[in-house]
């Protein structure tokens, strides 16, 4: 066990490394010189000399990424050139807003989801099973942000019950912070579900046609007994992969939600950076959702043992 | 009916119906979906304007087919680019093996662990934020995917007999590549470009969507959303319609999805 986790530790530093090296290089390919874009129409050539050596930005590519993984294994992400704020706690208390979304939203999903696609599985062909895929599919196929457009239409300006655009933080005042996300959260729990369910019941009919099944139901055991101790068990393992993988993904692409509700979270900053050319905010933005996706997906992995054995002794 | 077939008919429907928009869209349209009518500004749906008008007194059912040329064209070259780059990159290094195999997918694998939004979000504020852009940036971010999938095939192909009878006759690599290995690409190549031209088409929308896709007054279905978002308490409307299309559009590419890999996919044969 202790083996797997270090094997697996070890195994996500490279693609970290890769993944920093990635975004410098991607990032020192915008065009333009982020100094003289620094200093805008005050700019002369002396200042923008200056700025250039303070950032490093006259020293040579290798000598400048050295510099900046220095500070980033310190923790120092820079500092942001329209705010003039360091990059990081920026990050983090925008983080925190699209995380508490991204992550109640995906609990319940699962919640919802897994055992609605086991059951689906178990039920395969039957109207159930065809009206639980369809509604899925339906619900997988609506973009969030027109999910989130029409729950705002009709909760918000038809029946007037939950406020239209805003935020209040959970810890100014937590009955209002709860408001205002109910529907961004409802939003994504929706589109989830849809991918969540199909893929716990694909996962499940794989299972359900093993002669171990087969064998557990010649035992004379209970049908629940079969779906839950012994299908369930074994046809997880994909789910919560993909559960993993939703989790960043929604990282990623929650910025349209954000721009739907006006809320402050991590993917609206990236917007607006890309708008306002803050590229040093862009760099940390996409480091610190890659990071976390990577992140993510090692958490699942080292969980994965407790429900599936096998993969440890791989 | 068997569900596989229904899949396929409904979502053949939909996909056929977007593309028969599209197609009339890029040629004629009721009306011309950049001229503006202050005089029939937020015009509810009727006999003139079948779905009515925007804020800028455009005709919706106009904008909505103009925009579906345009989505679907990007979309095509987008997963055309991937297919293609990808494909190219996979052959590659699953022919070299070794270490230039080994860093090339290092190279891949980092790029698959950036969300497929972020990374183009990231590769947008390179190349600029407008409908060629998009291309690029989708396409590039669209493209380690394709490299994992034809490499997978390739390694698991070249130790079969038949390449190797392929060798043994005296056939020289490259021919052997592209006469046996690549057709045996193509099954996994299809079922990952039809949910790729989803992905690729609910992308471009999200973008557009943030302002940074098509920039307006070009209509796509995303920019129209967004503009829309201020009026849909007056208008409905403005917020229902390119939503639906996009939901739709959506739903066929994942029921023919659904039906192609039934058809293509070995592994899901009899799942049904």
């Amino acid at each position: 066990m202790l083996r797997f986790a270090l094997t697996r530790i070890v195994m996500a530093i490279p693609t970290l490394l890769i993944v920093a090296v990635s975004v410098f290089v991607l990032i020192r390919l915008i065009p333009g010189d982020p100094a003289s874009l620094m200093l805008g129409d005050l700019a002369t050539p002396a200042s923008i000399a200056d700025l250039r050596a303070r950032l490093g930005l006259d020293q040579s590519l290798p000598t400048q990424f050295g510099i900046w993984f220095s500070h980033l294994l310190k923790g120092d992400l820079g500092i942001s050139i329209n705010s003039q704020e360091p990059i990081l706690p920026l990050i983090l208390s925008r983080f925190w807003v699209s995380a508490q979304i991204v992550l109640v939203a995906v609990f319940f999903a699962s919640l919802v989801a897994v055992p609605a696609g086991v059951i689906a599985a178990w039920r395969q062909d039957t109207t159930l099973d065809l009206g639980l895929v369809g509604a899925a599919t339906l619900l997988l196929s609506i973009p969030t942000f027109w999910l989130g457009l029409l729950l705002l239409l009709f909760f918000g300006l038809k029946l007037e019950w939950l406020p239209v655009v805003g935020y209040v933080s959970i810890g100014d005042d937590p009955w209002r912070g709860i408001i205002y996300l109910i529907m961004p959260i409802l939003t994504l729990f929706l589109h989830e579900i849809g991918v969540i369910l199909r893929m716990a019941r694909a996962s499940t009919l794989e299972v359900l046609r093993l002669d171990y099944i087969t064998h557990a139901r010649a035992k004379g055991l209970s049908e629940g007994a079969v779906l839950w101790r012994h299908a369930f068990k074994n046809a997880f393992g994909p789910t919560w992969t993909l559960i993993g993988l939703v989790l960043g993904n929604l990282l990623g692409g929650i910025a349209v939600v954000e721009t739907v509700f006006t809320i402050p979270g991590l993917g609206r900053l990236l917007v607006d950076s890309i708008f306002a050319r803050d590229y040093p905010v862009i760099q940390g933005c996409m480091l610190f959702v890659a990071f976390c996706y990577v992140l993510v997906n090692l958490v699942i992995d080292l969980c994965y043992p407790i429900f599936d054995p096998r993969v440890t002794a791989q | 009916m068997r569900l596989p077939a229904f899949n396929a008919l409904i979502g053949g429907g939909l996909i056929g119906g977007l593309l028969i928009a599209a197609g009339t869209g890029a040629l004629w349209t009721p009306y011309d979906p950049l001229k503006l009518s202050f005089r029939e500004k937020l015009a509810a749906p009727s006999a003139a304007h079948w779905l009515g008008t925007d804020e800028f007194g455009r005709d919706v059912l106009s904008r909505l087919m103009a925009g579906a040329a345009t989505s679907v064209w990007i979309s095509l070259l987008t997963v055309a680019l991937a297919v293609i780059f990808g494909t190219l990159i996979g052959l590659f290094s699953g022919y070299v093996r070794g270490w230039v195999d080994r860093v090339i997918m290092a190279f891949n694998d980092a790029l698959l662990a950036f969300p497929g939004i972020l990374l183009a979000l990231g590769l947008l504020a390179v190349v600029g934020a407008n409908k060629y852009g998009i291309i690029v940036a989708l396409g590039i971010a669209y493209t380690p995917s394709v490299a994992r999938i034809v490499r997978g095939t390739v390694l698991s192909l070249r130790e079969k007999e038949f390449i190797a009878a392929s060798r043994v006759m005296g056939n020289s690599e490259a021919f052997t590549m592209a006469r046996h290995i690549l057709p045996n690409c193509i099954a996994p190549l299809t079922v990952l470009a039809t949910s790729m031209f989803g992905y690729v088409l609910l992308a471009e929308s999200s973008l557009s969507f943030l302002g940074l896709g098509v920039p307006p007054p070009a209509p796509t279905w995303g920019n129209m959303l967004a503009g829309a978002r201020p009026y849909i308490g007056q208008a409905m409307w403005l917020g229902i319609f390119p939503g639906l299309c996009i939901s739709l559009t959506l739903l066929g590419i994942n029921l023919l999805g659904d039906a192609v890999r039934d058809r293509l996919d070995p592994r899901m044969r009899g799942m049904r």
